[in-house]
């Protein structure tokens, strides 16, 4: 009976689960052979930190898809508006918390020149993309010609990329030793959270007598939820506990999950992805959507810009090589479609989490990097063919 | 009777079909025999599962995800694409025409079997070829043609020679004339004929139970995925009360529901002086158009498919085609200038359009999202969607306009044609606007769900708001309207109060 519940909830929402078994799938199988390390608390936290600015990336880069279009050029803006920010700080005696606005500013701004030329000039966002690709490296290369690799002195914006939360109380007490007590709370506060919501969320739909999932599988679900949940912030807590870029990357996703499920907005963009003409007609600015999602790209890529310059606390000359593409593979295992309306950014978070645990595990492995492009190409290739398939059978 | 049917030539018997998506019974134990030559109509109400039992014949469901028997010609058939029950000589044409808008029309006969020398195309056969085709089906156009640049009658056609190209047996026609305007649908109708004559078997979908009568020699009734029965034609079976009687269920006397209330003589909406060009084809669309709308009237704009209606109503809400305008717009005596549809909207005004599929709809968004979609602000506070009346939004237009669907969380793309249609006419009315403008609102829709339409409007006009009816079906318009607009080549060529309007009157000024 419940198997049978269990089995359905399951064929529903395939594409979901089948991410999450995927990720789980690849820990397990870096985890044994490279006997545990893999999920050691130290490797998982370099490993969120690594995931970082692909996973910010993969965030806008949901929205450039779902809404038909494709962002070549946040790589080399990424890399530009790092060097900016160094060179800000370095030569203007810019403070370091100043760099975060300074850089979303700056993004956006990018964003909005190409919304311009995608929304109002109807250049294909491909082309108008490609040539920011081009300017974008250029512009890199001339701010770090003379000086080459800059180094970034800052402390506070080092702590951006390498820096864990402060806990509040010393590691060493009797009570739980060793671990990051502020991060375990984190974590209870969030499965709590959770917990709540998804109740509430189930009582509502009761409320109006609609399909949900019968109460055994629902508890499982929830319990499964909170134990990865649980998992996580205890292996964080093992270590240093929560890093800085885990919390910006949480707060990005948050935010973009909200403002696409829950809002006005939100609703706009996956109209204008699901069908443009109707959308115009429902009253929806199509070039405003366009403008809005392009800026928020453009942003993230000056987030993801300071993320990974100050993990490597210096602006370098080849800051941003090939981000846009990690981050469209990681939208597309995420399960966004190309075809444009579809895709979530919980998914593109889950699918930069399994990208670049491939990496990562690889590296642990110290597999030849010949070998690690075809399997990561096999991967995306992978996702994407069940993608297809499974819709196929359900349209 | 039973006995007749076993001893005639059958060319097709689908016995025992069963079909079901996620929570829809699509067709159960549906029985449908065609015999060789006739043309047979399917009829039934939007979501009787008519569609449904064509894919399943034609191979889009293929053997294995239906479950009972199809047998051709003698021979049990399990097809596992398209491509197989195309090599057994089935053709369907689908509502939505599958031609290559971009490509001549003598490409797009041979499309997908191409006539070969060597391993290169023969152009030269093609064209010879195609220009017989288009002789037998009655096509009066350069072959080299685009399909753009045909009007969708013709484009029928194409479809009809498309068909013919390969050898037909037995041609499927879903809903073929719902987009026609009456001459086009007689030559189709005329043509099948002929092709009955020449002895390829017909059948048909429809819900325009005239020229089903027409036209048939048989019918079958569809209904909740049932065959209800088989009527011929040929024994005088067939009349229009005994086809709704057995579509619906139950007897409508009325076609047009009565209004009890008169539209007041206070202007809602007028246009004066309109011009509109096409800056893409250099080309005018509008010559000086100039109507009034009253509060709580209903005005009919007819005219023949092409005439500039579509253009008019599109030109004016918000121009989403980017004409060159000209002309001046008043709501209610102030005088507006759109520049979206988003300004046209808020000034009250909301147009349906008669594409649904192209751009009514977002067909991978669910029920709920496209009824609300044009009117989000009403449920949000703050920019945040309040779901929960955001479903109870939908659920009451569900069942006021009986929108056939498992529930509100279905995706558009999973509902039958008519009920597609009645989403996207909920989605306009949840805008409540002052005027709306319904272009072809009952394209494709079953004589209940009409009846439903009407009545609807009937109920908005009463409580004051102004109706746009464009429509191709003069029945309905001279059934509905207060007042009749008649358009021809972009321009208005008569204005009739509803009791100096007949057919032949509008007919003459549309032609004109
Ligand atoms: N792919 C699908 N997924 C889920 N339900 C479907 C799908 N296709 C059709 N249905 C459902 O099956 C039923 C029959 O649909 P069908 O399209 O055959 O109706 P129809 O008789 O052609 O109606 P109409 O006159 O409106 O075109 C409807 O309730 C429809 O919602
Ligand atoms: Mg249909």
């Amino acid at each position: 009976m419940i198997l049978n519940d269990l089995r359905k909830a399951l064929r529903q929402n395939i594409r979901d689960y089948t991410m999450y078994f995927l990720l789980f799938l690849i820990m397990a199988v870096f985890t044994a052979m490279t006997r545990g390390l893999f999920m050691s608390s130290r490797n998982i936290a370099n490993l969120m930190n690594q995931t970082g600015y692909i996973a910010v990336l993969a965030v806008g880069m949901t929205l450039v898809i779902v809404i038909r279009h494709i962002d070549l050029s946040v790589g080399y803006l990424a890399g530009f508006i790092g060097a900016a920010t160094a060179i800000a700080m370095t030569r203007w005696g810019m403070p370091g918390w100043a760099t975060i606005p300074f850089a979303l500013a700056l993004g956006a701004a990018a964003g909005l020149v190409t919304g311009f030329l995608v929304a109002r000039l109807g250049i294909p966002a491909f082309v108008a993309t490609l040539a920011g690709w081009l300017i974008y490296r250029g512009l890199l290369l001339m701010v770090t010609m003379k000086t080459g690799t800059i180094i970034i002195p800052d402390a506070f914006f080092n702590a951006i990329g390498n820096g864990y939360i402060p806990d509040i109380m010393p590691a060493e007490t009797a009570f739980l030793p060793g671990l990051h007590k502020l991060t375990l709370l984190i974590g209870l506060v969030a499965i709590v959270l959770f917990s709540f919501s998804q109740l509430r969320a189930r009582k509502s739909k009761q409320g109006y007598g609609f399909e949900v999932l019968p109460l055994p599988v629902f508890v499982i679900k929830l319990a499964f939820m909170a134990f990865v949940i649980g998992y996580i912030t205890w292996i964080f807590a093992g270590y240093n506990g929560m890093s800085w870029t885990a919390v910006i990357v949480i707060v990005v996703v948050v935010i973009f999950h909200f403002v696409t499920t829950k809002t006005v907005l939100g609703r706009h963009i996956y109209a204008v992805g699901g069908n443009p003409e109707a959308a115009e007609l429902s009253g929806i600015s199509v070039k405003k959507i366009t403008f809005t999602v392009f800026a928020a790209m453009g942003a993230l890529s000056g987030l993801a810009g300071v993320l990974y310059a100050s993990r490597l606390q210096s602006a370098t000359t080849k800051a941003g090589e090939m981000f846009e593409m990690d981050a469209i593979t990681a939208a597309y295992i995420g399960g966004v479609s190309a075809a444009g309306g579809v895709g979530r950014i919980a998914g593109s978070l889950v699918g930069a989490i399994v990208y670049m645990s491939l990496t990562s595990g690889m590296n642990l492995l110290s597999v030849d990097i010949s070998l690690q492009y075809i399997v990561r190409g096999a991967v995306l290739a992978a996702a994407v063919i069940f993608d297809v398939q499974t819709r196929k059978r359900r349209g | 009777m039973e006995n007749r049917r076993t001893m005639s030539d059958h060319i097709l018997e689908m016995r025992g079909i069963s079909k079901s998506f996620p929570g829809v019974k699509a067709l159960s134990d549906v029985t449908f025999s065609v015999e060789r030559g006739e043309i047979h109509c399917l009829v039934g109400e939007n979501g009787a599962g008519k569609s449904t039992l064509m894919k399943v014949l034609s191979g889009v469901y293929p053997h294995g995800d239906f479950k009972g028997d199809i047998v051709l010609d003698g021979e049990a058939r399990r097809f596992r694409h398209i491509a197989d029950s195309e090599k057994a000589g089935i053709a369907i044409i689908y509502q939505e025409l599958a031609l290559v808008p971009e490509m001549s029309v003598y490409e797009n006969i041979f499309l997908g079997h191409e006539i070969r020398k060597g391993s290169l195309v023969d152009w030269n056969d093609t064209i010879h070829q195609s220009v017989a085709l288009m002789k037998r089906v009655r096509l009066n156009a350069d072959p080299s043609t685009k399909i753009k640049d045909l009007g969708v009658g013709k484009q029928q056609l194409v479809e009809i020679a498309k068909a013919l190209s390969r050898n037909v047996k037995l041609l499927i026609l879903d809903e073929p004339t719902a987009a026609l305007n009456e001459d086009d649908c007689d030559n189709l109708l005329e043509i099948l004929r002929e092709l009955k004559a020449e002895g390829v078997t017909s059948i048909m979908i429809s819900h325009k139970l005239k020229e089903v009568i027409r036209i048939a020699d048989t019918v079958t009734v569809l209904r909740d995925g049932r065959t209800i029965c088989t009527l011929d034609a040929r024994k005088g079976e067939v009349s229009e009360p005994v086809l709704i009687k057995h579509m619906v269920g139950r007897e409508i006397d009325n076609v047009f529901p009565p209004r009890a209330k008169q539209p007041s003589e206070e202007i809602v909406l007028e246009v004066e002086g309109w011009n509109a060009w096409n800056r893409a084809l250099g080309r005018q669309v509008l010559k000086d158009v100039a109507f009034k709308v009253r509060r709580g009237e209903i005005v009919g704009f007819a005219g023949l498919m092409g005439s500039g209606r579509t253009e008019l109503a599109r030109s004016l809400f918000g121009n989403p085609d980017d004409y060159r305008l000209e002309g001046r717009v008043s709501v209610e005596g102030k005088e507006r200038g759109f520049k979206s549809p988003a300004d046209a909207i808020d000034a009250g005004i909301a147009y349906a359009s008669e594409d649904r599929k192209r751009n009514g709809l977002v067909l991978i968004q669910d029920v709920k999202q496209n009824v609300t979609l044009a009117n989000l602000r009403a449920i949000s506070k703050g920019g945040v969607v309040d779901s929960n009346a955001e479903v109870k939004v939908a659920e009451d237009y569900r069942k006021a306009l009986n929108i056939k669907t498992p529930s509100i969380d279905q995706k558009v793309l999973n509902l039958s044609g008519g009920n597609q249609q009645k989403v996207s006419v909920a989605k306009w009315l949840f805008v409540k606007p002052k005027v709306l403008v319904l272009d072809e609102p009952t394209r494709g829709i079953d004589v209940g769900a009409k009846y439903e339409i009407y009545t609807i409007m009937n109920r908005l006009v009463e409580e004051g708001m102004s109706i746009i009816m464009i429509s191709s079906e003069l029945p309905e318009v001279l059934g509905m309207s207060d007042r009749v607009y008649v358009v021809s080549g972009g321009r208005v060529t008569g204005e009739l109060p509803i009791a100096q309007a007949s057919q032949e009157r509008i007919m003459e000024l549309a032609t004109s």
